[in-house]
């Protein structure tokens, strides 16, 4: 229901300020391509519209904010959230010999966790049946023994019959001002205050909170270690294992590019490996060299090889035969061919490969701490998510994009640095 | 002994299937130094394979090349090649491309730079000396490679299409630059080509090879590459013999690639 809620929100706002921003702004097309009359199905005159790159990131931090009940909103943003405060509903209990007496249940409903003082019964009481307190969290429920104060009990024939006047019955449901009362198969009340459509923070905190658990780890650290010795630690193994795997699969692929022999003896051994995902080899590297750092580098190590060694390969592989031919009658001698023509002609080839290869090691090495580490990013995110921390759970996803991102534009600015040539020839 | 023997040269490919093609056939020349021969056919008439054997990328099932006196057995330095696009090194600006040569030989700057810098200055590109091999346009990438092959001072220079990616502007502009090289280094240059115009232009000797199996079908000997020297190429095509020359090469291939036709419809 929330959901469909969020979905329905989200389209709305996404139409809207399309509309709105194509008729302020005009239409996104700049400079020549605002000359061209055909842009439906030409792509290159399909360029990001930045300003719906940023109303989509607000988006998104928006419908969080709205469904979490986030301060950093105006309340009228605010999905309705769950009912907090007192309330009160009537119910009618029945003797044994049909007589029926009218009672009032006074609830006060607070946030989980928070010391609250019981409601006061106010009014005349009088009858068999007597008014109830009871104090419910928000977002959860209360059961409430209504026969345990009353003249006669459950044993000796007392039960509910309507709440609020209407009828209830055993695994029914009445719904009353702020909320529901049901009954359990027993005869139990079951008082349950009304949700609201936020979400509770147990299983989505809201932006500042989440923030605020980010200073906090920041500062304080979590599970015996400094958030950035959590982020440090995954992102060093990255480093290592990525390196080890391009120091050997470098040379692995030109060998293979190279030499009929090499490509023959490996060829099997990349092939079958190539489309094992690393993350299936973490039980045996856990077998075999426990869960520390060997263990860790080991898998990265194996899950950077393969594709250093398939881009290396197809690096040599894809020198035009007329380079080749032009630096040997230029007088170049084997060496000097792979130094100064098969090695720069395979870099961007090899560029390719690291950036799949950092991309790869960094999913690999989350989903490996994640099944078992002493320290790390996805091992910070699991110990939380067995506490309910979710906001320390989600702060953690965040960083661990943030991250992904960032080692891939460096990446792609390394790329162009090194490699102008990518892609121009 | 000097200058380059193509000595009865035959080169037969197996195919998969049993059969086999014969790419040439007794094929026999002989260039005295400072020759300029351009070899024109209608295609699969063997004339890149044989180019490709006198640079020493292949080695033929029967014949041998001389040059000077030894006998080629691979690629090297003596014998220069202009391919017709794609052989030049991205990673490296105009100016290592064109002292990669000398730079292999282990000379270094000081023994190579000025030669590099005066034949930039010849084929026109001192300005563009330290720009990308991308940013140039076709016609200046031809010329680094025409610039790269001389800084390396080979005896023969081979060609192949060197000019057929470029615009007819360009081409005809760079069959000049190509006719001047000839004349100031008095290099023996072959230069395959598919144009019969250019054939004609920049070639001394004008060698017609036949296919299937591929042969030579007729050599002439034309002057309009020396008048072409330093002259404006268009002059050259008011010649008297160039017309008819020209229409004489134009039938003779148009009955040649006739009778491939005919042979592949007999066959299909």
């Amino acid at each position: 229901m929330t959901g469909i809620l969020i979905l329905l929100t989200y389209v709305a706002i996404f139409v809207v300020t399309w509309v709105v921003v194509t008729a302020v702004v005009g239409r996104a097309l700049q400079g020549f391509n605002a000359l061209k009359t055909v842009t439906f199905g030409d792509e290159s005159a399909v360029t990001p519209n930045r300003s719906a790159s940023i109303i989509s990131v607000l988006t998104l931090f928006l419908i969080w904010g709205a469904f979490t009940g986030s301060a950093l909103l105006p309340s009228f943003l605010h999905a309705p959230g769950p009912f907090k405060g007192d309330t009160q509903f009537t119910y009618t209990a029945e003797d044994g010999d049909g007589n029926r007496d009218d009672a009032i249940v006074f609830a006060r409903v607070a946030e989980v966790g928070t010391d609250v003082e019981d409601p006061v019964a106010e009014g005349a009481d009088e009858g068999f049946a007597k008014n109830d307190v009871v104090v419910a969290g928000a977002w959860r429920s209360e059961l409430i023994r209504v026969d345990r104060n009353d003249e006669i009990g459950r044993d000796a024939g007392h039960k509910v019959v309507a709440i609020n006047g209407e009828p209830i019955e055993p695994g029914g449901r009445v719904k009353i001002a702020d909320g529901e009362v049901g009954m359990t198969p027993k005869g139990t009340l079951n008082f349950i205050p009304a949700k609201g459509l936020q979400m509770e923070p147990i299983w989505l905190p809201s932006p500042e909170a989440v923030w605020q658990r980010f200073l906090n780890v920041s500062t304080e650290g979590y599970q015996n270690f400094t958030l950035l010795e959590h982020l440090g630690y995954s992102l060093f193994r990255v480093v290592l294992g990525f390196l080890f795997g391009a120091l050997v699969g470098i040379p692995l692929g030109y060998a293979m590019g190279l030499s009929g022999w090499f490509r023959g003896w490996f060829d099997p051994i990349v092939e079958f490996m190539r489309p094992v995902p690393p993350l299936a080899l973490i039980p045996l590297v856990i077998i075999w060299a426990g869960i520390g750092e060997s263990g860790k580098i080991i898998l990265l190590f194996l899950a950077a090889l393969w594709i250093m060694t398939i881009a290396a390969r197809a690096g040599v592989s894809g020198v035009n035969i007329t380079k080749v031919h032009a630096a040997y009658s230029l007088g170049a001698s084997k060496w000097q061919l792979m130094r100064h023509v098969i090695m720069p002609n395979s870099l961007p080839e090899i560029f390719t490969g690291a950036r799949v290869a950092m991309g790869v090691c960094w999913g690999t090495v989350v989903a490996a701490e994640l099944v078992a580490a002493e320290v790390g990013a996805g091992m910070m995110i699991m110990v939380a998510s067995r506490f309910q921390l979710t906001d320390i759970v989600i702060m953690g996803i965040i960083l661990i994009g943030i991250i992904g991102f960032g080692i891939d534009i460096l990446m792609r600015m390394a790329e162009k640095k090194l490699v102008p040539w990518k892609g121009r020839s | 002994m000097s200058g380059l023997q193509i000595d009865n040269i035959s080169m037969r490919f197996d195919l998969p299937n049993g059969g086999h093609v014969q790419a040439l056939q007794n094929v026999s020349l002989d260039l005295k130094e400072g020759d300029l021969m351009s070899v024109l056919g209608p295609s699969g008439c063997g004339k890149t394979t044989l180019l490709n054997i006198v640079a020493g990328f292949l080695a033929p099932t029967e014949g041998q090349i001389v040059l000077n006196g030894h006998q080629v057995k691979g690629p090297d330095a003596e014998r220069g090649m202009v391919f017709q696009q794609g052989a030049l090194f991205e990673w490296m600006s105009v100016r290592e491309n064109v002292a990669f040569g000398p730079r292999m030989k282990g000379q270094n700057e000081s023994q190579y730079g000025e030669n590099v810098d005066h034949l930039l200055d010849v084929v026109g590109l001192q300005d563009f000396k330290e720009k990308a091999i991308y940013e140039l346009s076709g016609g200046m990438q031809q010329r680094v490679a025409l610039a790269r092959c001389l800084a390396n001072d080979p005896d023969v220079i081979l060609m192949d299409e060197p000019l057929g990616a470029l615009d007819a502007l360009t081409r005809e502009k760079m069959q000049g630059l190509v006719l001047k090289l000839w004349k100031e280094t008095g290099k023996t240059i072959i230069l395959i080509t598919h144009s019969v115009e250019e054939a004609l232009l920049l070639g001394e000797r004008l060698l017609v090879m036949a296919p299937r199996p591929g042969r030579i079908h007729k050599e002439y000997r034309l002057p309009f590459a020396e008048m072409g020297v330093g002259a404006d190429l268009r002059e050259v095509k008011k010649h008297k013999d160039y017309a008819p020359t020209r229409e004489e090469i134009l039938s003779m291939i148009w009955d040649m690639e006739e009778e491939i036709m005919g042979r592949t419809e007999e066959s299909a």
